[in-house]
């Protein structure tokens, strides 16, 4: 009964709504394209915003509203005069409107001359001159950071402390994942449960003890801080495990008849056939390391060992942020995450979809 | 099938780019240790090699994970400000009892405390929200990016990539939107409304601290529930086009029953997510206007480490409290994933 009369309703609509090919519009695909629309916007939008904020001039980025795009004004060489002169538009009490060049000003008088005929000095009140701009980018945000302030040991840090960090990840989370997929031993259970146990416990519950930790290995205010108690992901020996007992074990038989040793097994074997994984692992292991914050935080205090992260924070809660500077830093922060994110997108995608965790 | 066996080669051909950069220097170094764990393996045996293995790594888990946990009810049984626990005198529940010492439990201010229970109030009011439109946000993104539609990889590539951009980042981004002469109040002032200052009111923080986070972290999850439409039969939409079903009744009766175990998971991580909530916001807001947006971590931080005095035990006694709230999603999650794999 209500399927006959929903069926008569369909048809109703179908035909008022009817498209070559036979499918009826529904609703819900005009949502989809706005809802993908608006979404794109939402998303690239305040990125593209940070971008091109970060190449405006100090006095750019103070105007309200807004310019678009990173703006500079149009500065001319006059014969004369040693700097180069910023280019006016002026309108002149006849009503004539001519291109002017600055010379200096004097309270809400500017002193102007024309670049075409330096001999003659023009005054004009301010009110009536408007800057001529060109769209020009302020790559000094980007080149001055790296000269006055720490900035570049920032960035160093937050290399040395993602590479070294991920290479001891690797090196250790693989040896645990071998352990734990390779042998049948005693106590094999209670270690997997021991991993999976510490995968539900987060920093922010430990963070006093473990500051204790870190101080008594006199490690804080070093990279070591920040590298070690994070080493051992039980993500990434989980992760690794699961792969590791696909592999063939033949293989390992054979190689142990070979008279292999138990090492030679693990470098030369298991851990070539378990690249993929690892090299998931790994872009998890720099994500993080990049990106790490609240533990960092806790015990980097010198300004020296701050990581990128860390540095960027510090700029932004200054009493009077230097915004050109803070967007650039962000951008170039932003860098190799879009890097990765472009290379390798496809394979986060489905290690997330894979393993539930990020 | 087909399906499976791209993925293969998907990872295979991430395998062998890893292998073009990284792998090389890696094997060095493990080609370094080939002499030492030789050496070991003749001491021990063959048979202990796997304790030798599994060694380094427990070691560090026992030593910044396991032992701190362990420490952390010590620090909270104990009270003065050394950081050194033979230093520290015994005060036995005293620092819960300062935590918990409230005229009335529904009004912080009456609180002996007060910073932790607006962190507690703040969390709850941040967690409700931020969970329930993260569910639903990501949800609807999944269910429109499951639909046969052009460039979808690009679209989801869009909606995922704040996933990956770090907290101070993401908090940067937006605090250059919301400034006072930001892009959002030149919008506002062009359509002849009032600018709005959007850190000194503590509603308005509150709302894009919750905004920022979910921008931030929906497309992890939008990732989840998509992995897991795609895993409902196709034969069942058929089935149901077939018989006339029409299509709100097909989402309720097809496509929410399948994917509940998939929502579930997502709702009990984003849970456990929001209780810890502290990086975005923090670089944000600050916690502010005053204490408006100030969570429990960020009072486990302030306290133990960026206050004047450094209050370890109530540090360590607030973020036991925190533990225990965690444990217990933590026991819903394991409920939840077991449900998924039963189905």
């Amino acid at each position: 009964m209500t399927a006959a009369a929903s069926d008569t309703k369909r048809s109703v609509t179908d035909m008022l709504t009817a498209r070559r090919g036979g499918t009826s519009w529904h609703w819900t695909d005009i949502f989809t394209y706005v809802y993908l629309a608006f979404g794109v916007c939402l998303m690239f939008g305040p990125v593209i915003w940070l971008a091109l904020s970060s190449f405006k001039t100090p006095a750019g980025l103070l105007e309200f509203p807004p310019t678009l795009l990173p703006l500079g004004q149009i500065e001319v060489a006059v014969e004369g005069y040693d700097d180069p002169l910023p280019l006016y538009k002026v309108t002149m009490e006849d009503g004539t409107v001519r291109e002017l060049a600055q010379i200096r000003r004097v309270g809400i008088i500017a002193q102007m001359v024309d670049p075409a005929a330096p001999e003659e000095r023009l005054k004009v009140p301010i009110a009536n001159r408007e800057p001529i701009r060109e769209f020009r980018m302020a790559w000094e945000n980007y080149t001055k950071p790296l000269e006055r302030f720490n900035f570049l040991q920032y960035l160093n840090n937050s290399v040395i402390v993602t590479v070294v960090a991920t290479a001891i990840t690797l090196l250790i989370n693989s040896m645990a994942a071998f352990g734990l997929s390779i042998y049948e031993f005693r106590g094999r259970n209670a270690v997997m449960l021991f991993v999976i146990g510490t995968l539900m416990i987060p920093i922010t519950i430990i963070l006093v003890p473990a500051y204790l930790v870190v101080t008594q290995l006199n490690m804080v205010n070093t990279l070591w801080a920040v590298i070690l108690p994070g080493a051992a992901t039980p993500t990434g020996v989980f992760l690794l495990r699961q792969y590791m007992l696909t592999l063939p074990r033949d293989l390992i038989e054979a190689a142990r008849m070979d008279k292999a040793s138990e090492w030679a097994i693990y470098w030369r074997i298991v851990l070539p056939l378990s690249l993929p994984a690892i090299a998931v692992l790994a872009i998890f292991s720099v994500m993080w390391r990049w990106n790490d914050f609240l533990w960092p935080l806790v015990v980097l205090n010198r300004n020296e060992v701050y990581t990128l992260q860390i540095g960027l924070n510090a700029f932004q809660g200054e009493l009077d942020v230097q915004w050109h500077y803070v967007l650039a830093m962000t951008v170039v922060t932003l860098i190799p995450v879009a890097l990765v994110f472009a290379f390798l997108q496809r394979f986060i995608t489905t290690g997330i979809a894979s393993t539930g965790m990020k | 099938m087909a399906h499976n066996s791209t993925a293969q080669s998907d990872e295979m051909s991430l395998g062998d780019r890893f292998n073009a950069v990284a792998a090389w220097p890696m094997r060095i170094l493990f080609g370094l240790l080939d002499r030492p764990f030789r050496a070991i393996q003749r001491l021990f045996g063959i048979e202990r090699m796997p304790y030798i293995f599994l060694l380094p790594n427990l070691a560090f888990f026992g030593l910044f994970v396991v032992v701190p946990l362990f420490i952390n009810f010590a620090f909270s049984a104990t009270g003065g400000t050394n950081l050194f626990l033979a230093d520290r005198p015994f005060v036995g529940t005293e620092q819960y009892r300062y935590l918990a010492d409230c005229g009335s439990y529904l009004d912080p201010s009456t609180c002996r405390e007060d910073r932790f229970w607006r962190g507690i109030y703040n969390t709850i009011t941040f967690v409700v929200f931020q969970v329930a439109f993260m569910v639903l946000f990501s949800l609807v993104t999944a269910l429109i990016l499951n639909r046969k539609i052009r460039g979808r990889g690009f679209f989801r590539a869009a909606f995922f990539f704040p996933v990956l951009l770090s907290p101070v980042v993401v908090a940067l981004i937006w605090k250059w939107i919301l400034l006072r002469d930001g892009v959002l109040n030149a919008g506002l002032t062009s359509i002849g409304l009032d600018r709005i200052l959007f850190f000194v009111d503590p509603t308005w923080s509150m709302f894009w601290a919750i905004f920022v986070s979910i921008w931030a972290h929906m497309g992890f999850y939008t990732l989840i529930l998509l992995a897991g439409l795609q895993a409902i039969p196709p034969d069942l939409y058929e089935a149901a086009e077939m018989d006339g079903t029409k299509r709100e009744r097909i989402f309720w009766r097809i496509t929410l029953p399948l994917l509940w175990p998939n929502l579930l998971v997502v709702i009990v991580l984003a849970l456990i997510k929001a209780v810890q909530i502290f990086d975005e916001v923090f670089v944000l807001t600050g916690g502010g206007p005053g204490t408006a947006t100030q969570f429990i971590v960020q009072y486990i931080y302030t306290t133990g480490f960026s206050n004047q005095v450094q209050n370890f035990g109530l540090a360590a006694a607030a973020s036991v409290v925190l533990g225990v709230v965690l444990f217990a999603l933590t026991l819903m999650q394991l409920a939840a994933s077991r449900r998924r794999e039963d189905n």
